[in-house]
């Protein structure tokens, strides 16, 4: 798996500067897209899917774990969300709230069992849950299996902001995928972030300087379960929708391709790979056929030529240049 | 009881099924450590190609059983020579991100280019029909894939644990520049291996396409099913391969008849016992 | 910037049509049709790219072009998945000015299509779902429900069959929403009309191998297996139902949803014998058959199912209300398209009731046998026609809160 540049571990001010300024730049543009004429709702989407393959990201990129099915954690959260809010009536910020604790929860349980595993095994144990999980909610009555749960209401956030207005929801959006991506951001460039690349690095090497390695993917597999949790809950909120495409393996999927695309193991990596395969999937929607075949040559060329992915590459090519 | 008898040998037939892909995939796995999530996709391509064989050329089932692995396992030897030999030097994981990539763009162009009803594929004239059993009709056809398959299966574990070849090639996966310091070609072997491996799969196919409808996403759902049958049977041997195979025909039989609403996800619930207990899977060793 | 103009001026139209326009008019001069189908999965072949064809033979057959209003088709494929298809219906409304979105032959996109169709106020021909909801407890005035449903396929199979003598059923059903209410029935029809349910077995989605399933319904020894299953799943298991010999065996098989390509990708050899309701057949009459004609060689030798043939209708009665009322607005041109009397080559004389629902003759067919047949495409005989006012559920019945 990519490695990010070690010189990032030692954290000198200027790139913990550089990276502060790129965030900034980030948000600045999602802030005023909507009036740059993009539509709010692909963008809601794009936010919502980098979340996730930012959270996947945290897994796999930093973590070194690959796991097939982290579909179960986004459309858990999204049914749990859903059904409470239209079912029992909870406005948003609890309804999303409940889903990302219903991820979490999730995710200590599959992270006890899948993270006494290595590689192909972990990888699988993963996957074969998530299976489980996805006939699981095809079956329940609550979910209405093909149908999904549809018509959830937005609501008023906190009682004061109308989330039907679709600017109003958008900057909601854009606020919860930034905090979330200032979360990952902190937790990578901690102490924990440290230990967790070194586990990734040298397992045995690690556990002998005294550091639990279970125990530290555990936790990372609990986070990513969270953030992935709070992506599908914000999801179901903003398409009012929540459905088992969310939970099928075909998902898992594809937020490898967004994070391998991007640049895994990088911080913007998920993002931009996220935003490309949202904003492909949109503009080949008219030829639904070609998006499976698309979306495997993308697989196919990044895994053959471009394992780093736009951002790995742009940064490597920066610092080529001497940058 | 009856009832059950029909359902057991119906669960033995499956298993057959079972067995001849995952045998393919344990090949490829064991001896190259190539995780083929292609194996499914490959699997279909056999199907449409006895299809292909049969209404446009005239070519009937018992050629295309002998065709169509030569003509589809060219096809693996191409897509091991051009890009998986370039990922060999890196985590296995990228073998599987490829795999799945090429699954993706033969699934949709097959589906492009055939839509998603299936084509219609009739059960050779010498095995239509069936034998009344007392407890079942069993149709002569599915009778038939039990031999196939434990023929192919049985002669494949000879051959690979008996043979001087079969010992060559697990010598290769233990340590190749050893092996060709001996003078044997490894890289050629292995091109070979996995085109063997993904012509199983394509056999595997044709045996399928008289008795389930021949249509491009034939092999998408199958592929995960298959890959926990390898997985519970140990990723490194033949034979846990198809003695996994068989008998999760035979268990998912049963679940069919006493609780069906489960029957496609027994399987992984078995996979996940067995991997918490047992790591490398009933029969493997460790990697 | 294309697009910030664009939004600039449908938030300008949508302003003047929502504060009560003056005069009715045509929005941006235009009407902007975009059939909304599934162009990738189980579904290609009966709707699909046909139903795209249908709309277009539609718009020209009305002649409304050489009548001075421009008609605009688009297409997107929404892949059987409600977030892509409700994605894509909330984009044409908002950005790209479509006004009546048609076809839709996945019942939980429809669902997620009709909610939006109702806040935006436009208009949705719904002319592919099945489930009934649609004109039940999710009914809204600014969809109509044309083709078939649930209710009518349970009812008009089931209580077909019955009367015809098959009095003992089993049923084979998909383990999903659309499998139960469909199981749930046609039991109910059955047990109405004084018929047994002598077993049922629920077999996962997607299921590859049917023999274990079949085997109990062989056991059973009910005259009817009642498929309650749809795509892959119904010709899978008409396929090895014929493999285990089990109309041989003298049961016959109830498809609870099954299209003229299905019966197209069996063959006549396995699917003969079939019994199913369709509510349009393309060799019933020479206007079906002059329809076909056409039809066929743009959609690769494909004829048209009742999908294809519901999306034909649907548009033009729609473009008539639209011409009558010479306004495009969704609410507006549902209400005028209830209030006319429904005419069309396909569907003959019908009508639209207040809960959306078109009604319409349904027609039980059974599937020839291979001697039977002159040629390809030429699989069906009529057994018995349902007349319109049997053949769909009663208004009072569905929970609808239009109807008063």
């Amino acid at each position: 798996m990519a490695t990010p540049d070690a010189g990032a571990a030692m954290q000198p001010n200027s790139e913990a500067s550089r990276m502060l300024i790129a965030t900034g730049i980030m948000a600045a543009l999602l802030a005023a897209a909507p009036f740059l004429g993009v539509y709010p709702v692909f963008l809601m989407k794009a936010l919502c899917f980098a979340l996730f393959a930012c959270a996947f990201n945290l897994l796999l990129g930093f973590g070194g774990l690959l796991s097939f099915g982290h579909a179960m954690f986004l459309g858990t959260a999204g049914y749990v969300c859903a059904y409470s809010a239209k079912s029992w009536g909870f406005p948003p910020e609890l309804a999303i709230a409940l889903g990302t604790a219903a991820s979490a929860l999730l995710g200590v349980v599959v992270g006890a069992l899948a993270i006494r595993r290595q590689g192909i095994y972990f990888a699988m144990i993963t996957l074969a849950i998530a299976q489980m999980i996805y006939f699981f909610y095809l079956q329940t009555p609550f979910t209405h299996g093909e149908d999904g749960i549809q018509g959830i209401p937005r609501g008023k956030l906190f009682g004061l902001f109308d989330l039907s207005h679709q600017l109003t929801i958008y900057y909601f959006v854009l606020a919860v995928f930034l905090a979330g991506f200032l979360l990952i951001y902190r937790v990578v460039h901690s102490p924990f972030g440290q230990v967790l690349k070194a586990i990734r690095e040298n397992e045995p090497r690690a556990i002998s300087l005294g550091y639990d390695a279970d125990r530290y993917k555990l936790l990372a597999f609990v986070l990513s379960a969270t953030l992935a949790g709070l992506a599908g809950a914000l999801k179901a909120i903003v398409f009012q929708l929540a459905s088992l495409t969310d939970v099928h393996w075909t998902m898992s999927g594809e937020v490898v391709l967004m994070v391998l695309l991007g640049g895994m193991g990088t911080i913007f990596g998920p993002v931009v790979g996220a935003f490309v395969i949202i904003a492909l999937e949109s503009y080949l929607a008219p030829f639904g056929q070609w998006v499976t075949v698309i979306t495997g040559v993308i697989f196919v060329v990044c895994v053959l030529a471009f394992r780093r992915g736009v951002v790995g590459e742009l940064a490597a090519w920066w610092k080529a240049r001497g940058g | 009881m009856q009832a059950l008898f029909g359902q057991l040998l119906i669960g033995l037939i499956n298993g057959a099924f079972y067995a001849m892909l995952s045998l393919g995939l344990a090949v490829i796995f064991g001896l190259l450590n190539i995780i083929n999530f292609a194996h499914g996709a490959q699997y279909m391509m056999g199907a449409f190609c006895a299809w292909f064989l049969l209404t446009k050329v005239g070519i009937g089932y018992w050629w295309a059983l002998l065709i169509t692995p030569i003509a589809v396992g060219a096809i693996g030897l191409l897509i091991e020579r051009t890009m998986l030999a370039r990922l060999y030097k890196l985590d296995h994981l990228y073998g599987l991100l490829l795999t799945f990539g090429l699954a993706l763009i033969i699934q949709g162009v097959f589906r492009n280019e055939f839509g998603s009803s299936g084509l219609p594929y009739q059960i050779p004239a010498e095995l239509a029909g069936g034998i009344n059993l007392g407890f079942m009709y069993l149709p002569k056809y599915r009778a038939w894939v039990i031999v196939a398959s434990l023929i192919v299966c049985l002669s494949t574990w000879y051959v690979i644990e008996r043979t001087k070849l079969g010992s060559y090639l697990r010598a290769a996966t233990e340590n190749p520049a050893l092996v060709q310091a001996f003078g044997i070609n490894v890289p050629r072997m292995v091109t070979l291996t996995y085109g063997f491996g993904v012509g199983l799969a394509a056999l595997a196919g044709v045996m399928a396409a008289p008795i389930y409808q021949v249509n491009p996403l034939m092999g998408a759902d199958l592929i995960i099913v298959v890959f926990a049958v390898v997985v519970i049977g140990g990723m490194g041997s033949i034979m846990g391969a198809i003695l996994t195979g068989f008998s999760l025909g035979i268990v998912e039989g049963l679940t069919k008849y006493l609780y069906p609403e489960a029957s496609n996800t027994v399987i992984f619930v078995v996979m996940v016992i067995v991997l918490l207990i047992r790591p490398s899977g009933l029969f493997g060793r460790e990697h | 910037m294309k697009l910030f103009k664009q939004s600039l001026i449908a938030v300008a139209v949508a302003g003047t049509l929502a504060a009560g326009a003056v005069q009715a008019q045509i929005s941006d001069n235009l009407i902007k049709i975009g059939v909304l189908t599934d162009m990738s999965s189980l579904y290609t072949d009966l709707a699909g790219a046909g139903s795209v064809l249908a709309a277009k033979m539609a718009v020209e057959d009305s002649g409304i072009e050489k009548r001075g209003i421009k008609v605009e088709i688009i297409s997107s494929d929404h892949q059987n998945k409600p977030d892509v298809g409700s994605a894509i219906a909330r984009q044409w409304y908002d950005t790209d000015k479509v006004d009546v979105i048609v076809d839709v032959p996945n019942s939980g996109v429809a669902l997620a299509v009709n909610q939006i169709t109702k806040d935006k106020g436009k208009a949705f021909l719904a002319s592919g779902p099945a489930s009934s909801d649609l004109t039940g407890k999710a009914c809204s005035p600014n969809t109509v429900h044309w083709t078939y449903d649930t209710w009518m396929l349970a009812n008009g199979t089931g209580s077909a069959i019955v009367k015809t003598g098959g009095d003992t059923w089993f049923f084979l059903t998909s383990d999903y929403a659309f499998g139960h209410a469909l199981e749930r029935d046609t039991e109910a029809v059955v047990l109405k009309d004084g018929g047994k349910v002598l077993g049922k077995v629920r077999h996962p989605l997607n299921t590859q191998d049917f023999s274990s399933f079949l085997l109990q319904a062989q056991a059973s020894k009910a005259k009817i297996i009642g498929l309650a299953n749809a795509g892959g799943d119904t010709t899978n298991s008409i396929k090895q139902a014929s493999e285990f010999g089990i109309v041989k065996g003298g049961q016959n098989l109830a498809g609870l949803l099954v299209f003229l390509t299905d019966v197209h990708s069996l063959g006549l050899p396995i699917a003969q014998g079939l019994i199913m309701t369709n509510t349009f057949y393309w060799d019933q009459n020479d206007a079906s058959r002059a329809f076909a004609k056409r039809f066929a060689p743009q959609d690769k030798g494909i004829h048209p199912t009742m999908i294809h043939a519901g999306v034909y209708a649907s548009v033009l009665h729609y473009l008539k209300a639209v011409e009558a009322l010479k306004s495009d607005d969704g609410t507006k041109v549902v209400a005028k398209m209830k209030e006319m009397p429904t005419d069309d080559p396909l569907f003959g004389k019908g009508s639209i009731r207040v809960d959306g629902r078109k009604i319409h003759p349904a027609y039980l067919v059974e599937v020839k046998k291979p001697a039977e047949s002159k040629g390809p495409w030429d699989y069906y005989k009529v057994r018995t026609t349902i007349p319109a006012e049997q053949a769909f559920r009663p208004l009072k019945d569905g929970g609808c809160p239009l109807v008063k």
